[in-house]
């Protein structure tokens, strides 16, 4: 690869996918890390648990996805001591935003998906772009698998168009279940396809009662 | 204290070799409410009196958490009090972000320190009128240490700042040299009785006292009202103080039978 003396970044791969449900919001990510055509570890996590129903996964660079993450997590931590609380989905997302346009001219090369809990303890999904543009939406999925299962999770989860009336949910009335289940399927997917997907898949299931972890083995070619 | 030439500038020293203004400002710790900390090998506990304005008002805050491992109790200006915790939260969540560890309490206290040093050294400037009781926990176990508006900072094993804390000292001075195998709960006891001394006289309720405790595998917290009435109230059962349960339990055995014996006779009234 020709390389040049001031390029910055790297793209150590991988897919994250979040699914928002009623009560519940599902939050996915692979676990593989490669650069180039090389894989440099089979078990890295590309998720992190901001609050208490704020779950970030992020893909793309991983020095700035580990940079933007701890940022967040101080900025947390500030305000909890400031307001006594945990952030709020939506506030985060907000947060999430600025702190990405804040490096407009100096990017992190981070492709983000929030998800969460809403203030009424519905499912809550936002995506960004590298520069932190987002939109709140049912179900997202970013990296170098995203063009494989976005398709896929358009076909199974999309509902009408929000212009018609009555207004109707963005959130999947799918159960939880069924939601990691999906989820499942799509990653199985994408790993065939996608080189930089695979190895593992870490799932992450956010609801009233808190949040559990769970691993599912992928293809490791 | 009286007024002299010598005491309008922080900048000024005293024929004497005094800073009055440093001086005055350690006279406002003595005004404000008492703090009381103490601490033993794996737990230190910091406990203050909640004095409000009036019956309208609400009380203000007088301890603060800094970070998981180590909070603080203040005296004297609380508005100053609040800046300072907020540098300290400042200062621990930096040293997290870059060391990926927590800060020893050591280190904090001397960034504190040298805070308040500067505005001891600045014609512009005034010093902090607040005491602060930084109570952590790091590598080397539990820490407790007072924080002058001087720019001095001294460790304790037990401490007490603000008005009538001369009553707490006293109790804790009697009390410190076993402290460092003194389990979680007795501690919290007597932070609980040491705040009672300052009191004098007036009735320790939860709703009077804060106490907040740090410690090995417990985060800072403050103690939550209900556990803190359930301390109080198994105190209280015995009519002095932790000291004096065990000349308490004799006592009531001999009261009961002089009761029985002559029923005119009035019981011995409990005075506390």
């Amino acid at each position: 690869m020709a390389l040049r003396g001031d390029w910055m970044y790297e793209n150590n791969g991988g897919t994250c996918v979040a699914i928002a449900g009623i009560d519940y919001c599902v939050v996915a990510a692979d676990t593989r890390l490669s650069v180039g055509y090389n894989i440099l570890t089979r078990d890295h996590s590309k998720i992190c648990s901001l609050a208490d129903k704020v779950v970030l996964a992020s893909s793309g660079f991983q020095g700035d996805i580990r940079a933007l993450h701890k940022n967040l997590a101080a900025r947390h931590l500030l305000y909890q001591h400031q307001h006594n609380k945990q952030m709020s989905c939506p506030a985060m997302g907000q947060l999430l935003s600025n702190t990405l346009y804040y490096k407009r001219f100096f990017p992190y090369y981070a492709f983000n998906v929030l998800g969460g809990l809403d203030n009424e303890g519905k499912g809550c999904v936002f995506t960004y772009d590298a520069v932190g543009s987002y939109e709140r939406v049912g179900y997202s999925a970013q990296g170098s698998g995203s063009s494989l299962i976005m398709p896929v999770l358009d076909n199974q989860l999309k509902s009408p168009s929000p212009l018609l009336l009555p207004a109707r949910d963005a959130v999947t009335p799918l159960s939880e279940t069924e939601a990691v289940d999906l989820v499942k399927d799509v990653f199985a997917s994408a790993t065939e396809r996608d080189i930089y997907t695979g190895d593992k898949l870490e799932i992450v299931v956010i609801n009233a009662s808190g949040i559990k972890r769970e691993y599912l083995e992928l293809r490791k070619d | 204290m009286f007024r002299n030439q010598y005491d309008t500038d922080v900048t000024t020293w005293s024929p004497a070799g005094r800073l009055f203004q440093v001086e005055y400002a350690m006279e406002a710790v003595k005004q404000g409410s008492a703090a009381v900390g103490l601490r033993s090998k794996t737990h230190a506990v910091l406990g203050a009196v909640n004095k409000a304005a009036s019956d309208l008002a609400s009380h203000q805050r007088k301890l603060f958490r800094a970070d998981q491992h180590v909070g603080v109790a203040i005296a004297g200006l609380t508005a100053d009090g609040r800046v300072l915790s907020r540098f300290l939260r400042n200062e621990c969540i930096n040293h997290s972000f870059v060391y990926e560890s927590p800060l020893p309490v050591s280190r904090l206290v001397v960034q504190l320190a040298d805070k308040a040093q500067v505005c001891t050294q600045r014609s512009w400037k005034r010093p902090f009128g607040v005491g602060l009781l930084v109570a952590g926990l790091d590598e080397t176990g539990a820490h407790l240490y007072y924080n002058c508006p001087s720019g001095n900072y001294f460790e304790y094993q037990a401490f007490a700042i603000g008005s009538r804390s001369q009553a707490a000292k006293t109790f804790l001075e009697r009390r410190f040299q076993e402290y460092d195998t003194y389990s979680r709960e007795d501690l919290i006891k007597d932070a609980l009785f040491a705040i009672k001394e300052t009191l004098q006289g007036e009735k320790l309720t939860a709703q009077l006292c804060t106490v907040a405790i740090v410690g090995e595998g417990e985060a800072f917290h403050i103690i939550d009202q209900q556990t803190i009435q359930e301390y109080i109230d198994a105190m209280e059962l015995s009519t002095g103080g932790p000291d004096e349960e065990a000349a308490a339990a004799a006592p009531p055995s001999a009261e009961a039978q002089e009761g029985g014996e002559g029923a005119s006779s009035e019981p011995a009234p409990m005075d506390i």
